[in-house]
């Protein structure tokens, strides 16, 4: 067992942090603070292949694996998490599912356009009744001749108003429970789509959130993903595979936190001493950054597991519990040792706090993590 | 038009350590990079490249084993070929031998412009291109802040402290780029992927260059260049600072200050 990155990934992740300092980290406080869509990040994003990376090249991705992925998600989420949440949707949410479950004509129409960048993705499952309880879908999808047609509302969608392609979950037969589940591709000028209003968020500001309205909403048949009946697997499946970037980036928001506080402290000065000569410094720091050590390899472990084919779920859903946690706990910590000046928003701890605490809550909370591990460790 | 753009690896930082019997550089443990005026070179080259797409970009670097990342970085940016001139008999080269061998390596290839950086953050000597021209009998135009291709020749407006000077050079010429002359692109993810995968790093050897250079010319031993001492320049002591005088004042203290100096 060789725990160091391969010769590709080490030149990867050097290509991150420099995209990430150069182009990512002057904008967070900016779009955080004004609550804006980063769209000029985007488009670089896309120039540089950061919205396809896990995918093959004869769709318009960049030929890379999930290790290359979340290491990508990492490096942004060190500087911003608002930035990596709009990758890690287009990503594992819309690209993900479309791969994953689309036919030949269909990856060959949506994943070249997604892949390089030029359109972006957004995925519908959760409402206002079914939020972990995802089976509890009431959009409704009815097939018409030729189309279906989708009525319901989706709520807290990223990418929600800049998406171009919309996976969404809907309820093709009610009496079938799960089995009775279907999922779509939609396209934004589908008639009868529209975007709802578009929610105040505690952090992840940049991203944006909104509600998905589909009111006699027509769509082509042809664009079922899967099979009818398919769609509560598909977005399981796809939900497996996306916290693996969820988990990569609680984990880059932590290191993130961390590596501000290795600076401040050592800057720093109160009673004469730099604040990293005193023993609380040096103990808090040591034990997060063992814990951001434990929780990497944890994150690698679980994309290298999917790279390898086998079955991940045990391991994604471990990560994203556990980086979940390690976000919230390390930027708390981390905020505490920049002392009054962590609370004011010229520092960016503040901020890092805020946005480190989704991670504990989409793609699944960390409660619905701990019943997949339960389950998976046939604890009963 | 068939470009070559010869690139150093550097530390990426102004802590050198120096090996205290040999004077020489230890590159271990310190982070590496393209030497930043080279990187200039090569993103001028694949802006060449996207002028006329029938070009072809190889780069080329000597160093040891290790410098192979460079080259796969320089791949990820675009460049089409990498060849990685190492061998220990090529070690401990000052600038003569380097740029000898350099030369050898580029007699074995076909090329209309040869691009290198200024010169390297690390010795800073400036002296390996020009020297590579002389070596291959090319014209030769350095401090290159910006080039044009116009046919058969090439226009550079090359940068001094004081002035401008725009020349034009026929094909095939070398040009020493400076960081101004283009800002370096990002890799791309598939580049970094390609480059691994698909694209390779030929090692070339002495025995490689053996026909075409003199071998006393070569390495530590071909290298001309004595060091009598490296050290790292201490802090002077405090200056003197003159306060609460006019301009006129000041004028008159920092002339005559001058003058006591027989700097003026």
């Amino acid at each position: 067992m060789d725990f160091a990155l391969s010769k590709e990934h080490a030149l990867l992740r050097q290509l991150y942090a420099s995209f990430a300092e150069n182009e990512i980290k002057p904008l967070a406080e900016e779009i955080d603070e004004t609550e804006r869509f980063p769209a000029e990040t985007v488009a670089k994003c896309g120039q540089y292949g950061f919205m396809g990376v896990p995918f093959p090249k004869k769709y318009g991705g960049q030929g890379g694996d999930t290790l290359a992925y979340a290491l990508m998600i990492e490096e942004i989420s060190r500087h911003c998490a608002a930035t990596a949440t709009i990758l890690a949707a287009h990503t594992s949410l819309c690209a993900g599912p479309i791969f994953m479950a689309g036919s030949e004509e269909q990856k060959q129409k949506y994943l070249p356009p997604l892949l390089r960048g030029e359109k972006l993705g957004a995925f519908g499952l959760t409402e206002a009744g079914a939020g972990s309880d995802a089976s509890m879908q009431q959009t409704k999808a009815r097939r018409d001749g030729d189309d279906y047609v989708l009525n319901g509302a989706k709520i807290f969608i990223t990418n929600a108003g800049y998406a171009d392609i919309y996976i969404i979950i809907a309820m093709t037969d009610k009496s079938k429970g799960n089995r009775g589940i279907s999922a779509f591709i939609v396209e934004r000028d589908a008639p009868g789509f529209s975007i709802g209003k578009k929610e105040k968020k505690m952090g992840i500001k940049g991203s944006s959130t909104c509600e998905l309205i589909f009111e006699d909403c027509r769509i082509p048949a042809a664009n079922l993903l899967g099979a009818e009946g398919q769609g509560f697997k598909i977005a399981m499946r796809t939900l497996d595979a996306g916290r693996i970037g969820v988990a990569a980036q609680g984990l880059g928001i932590a290191v993130g936190a961390f590596e501000e506080s290795r600076k401040y402290t050592r800057e720093r000065k109160q009673f004469g001493k730099r604040i990293a000569q005193f023993q609380n410094t040096q103990f808090e720091l040591a034990d997060m950054g063992s814990r951001i050590e434990a929780c990497r390899l944890l994150v690698y472990k679980a994309a290298c597991e999917k790279d390898a084919g086998r079955e991940f779920n045990l391991y994604s859903s471990m990560a994203k519990y556990l980086c979940g946690g390690l976000g919230s706990d390390v930027t708390r910590r981390c905020l505490q040792l920049h002392g009054g000046y962590g609370y004011i928003r010229e520092y960016p701890l503040e901020r890092m706090m805020r946005d480190a605490k989704i991670i504990e809550i989409y793609e699944g909370t960390s409660e619905i993590q701990k019943v997949i591990v339960a389950g998976q460790l046939n604890v009963k | 038009m068939k470009i070559i753009v010869c690139i150093k690896q550097v530390p990426d930082t102004t802590e050198v350590r120096l090996d205290p019997v040999t004077n020489t550089l230890i590159r271990d443990g310190v982070p590496s990079i393209i030497n930043p005026d080279d990187k200039a070179g090569i993103e001028a080259a694949l802006r060449l490249k996207e002028a006329a797409p029938d070009s072809e970009i190889t780069v080329l670097c000597m160093g040891p084993p290790q410098a192979d990342v460079a080259l796969r970085e320089a791949l990820a940016m675009g460049c089409d070929q990498a060849i990685l001139l190492s061998d220990r008999a090529f070690g401990g080269a000052d600038t003569w031998a380097t740029s000898s061998t350099i030369a050898a390596a580029l007699k074995k290839l076909p090329y209309d412009l040869i691009i290198t950086g200024r010169q390297a953050i690390d010795g800073d000597t400036a002296q390996v291109g020009p020297q590579i021209a002389e070596h291959l009998g090319l014209p030769q135009a350095s401090y290159a802040e910006a080039i044009r291709v116009e046919g058969k020749r090439v226009i550079v407006k090359r940068q001094f402290e004081d002035r401008y000077q725009i020349i034009a050079l026929p094909l095939p010429c070398l040009i020493t780029a400076l960081a101004e002359l283009a800002t370096p692109r990002y890799m791309s993810v598939a580049g970094i992927l390609d480059a691994y995968r698909e694209k390779r790093v030929q090692v070339w050897d002495l025995a490689a260059i053996r026909d075409t250079v003199d071998t006393a010319n070569l390495g530590l031993k071909g290298s001309p260049t004595r060091v009598k001492k490296s050290f790292t320049k201490q802090a002077k002591g405090a200056g003197q600072v003159l306060r609460d005088l006019s301009a006129d004042e000041a004028v008159e203290a920092i002339v005559g200050k001058l003058r006591e100096k027989f700097i003026i």
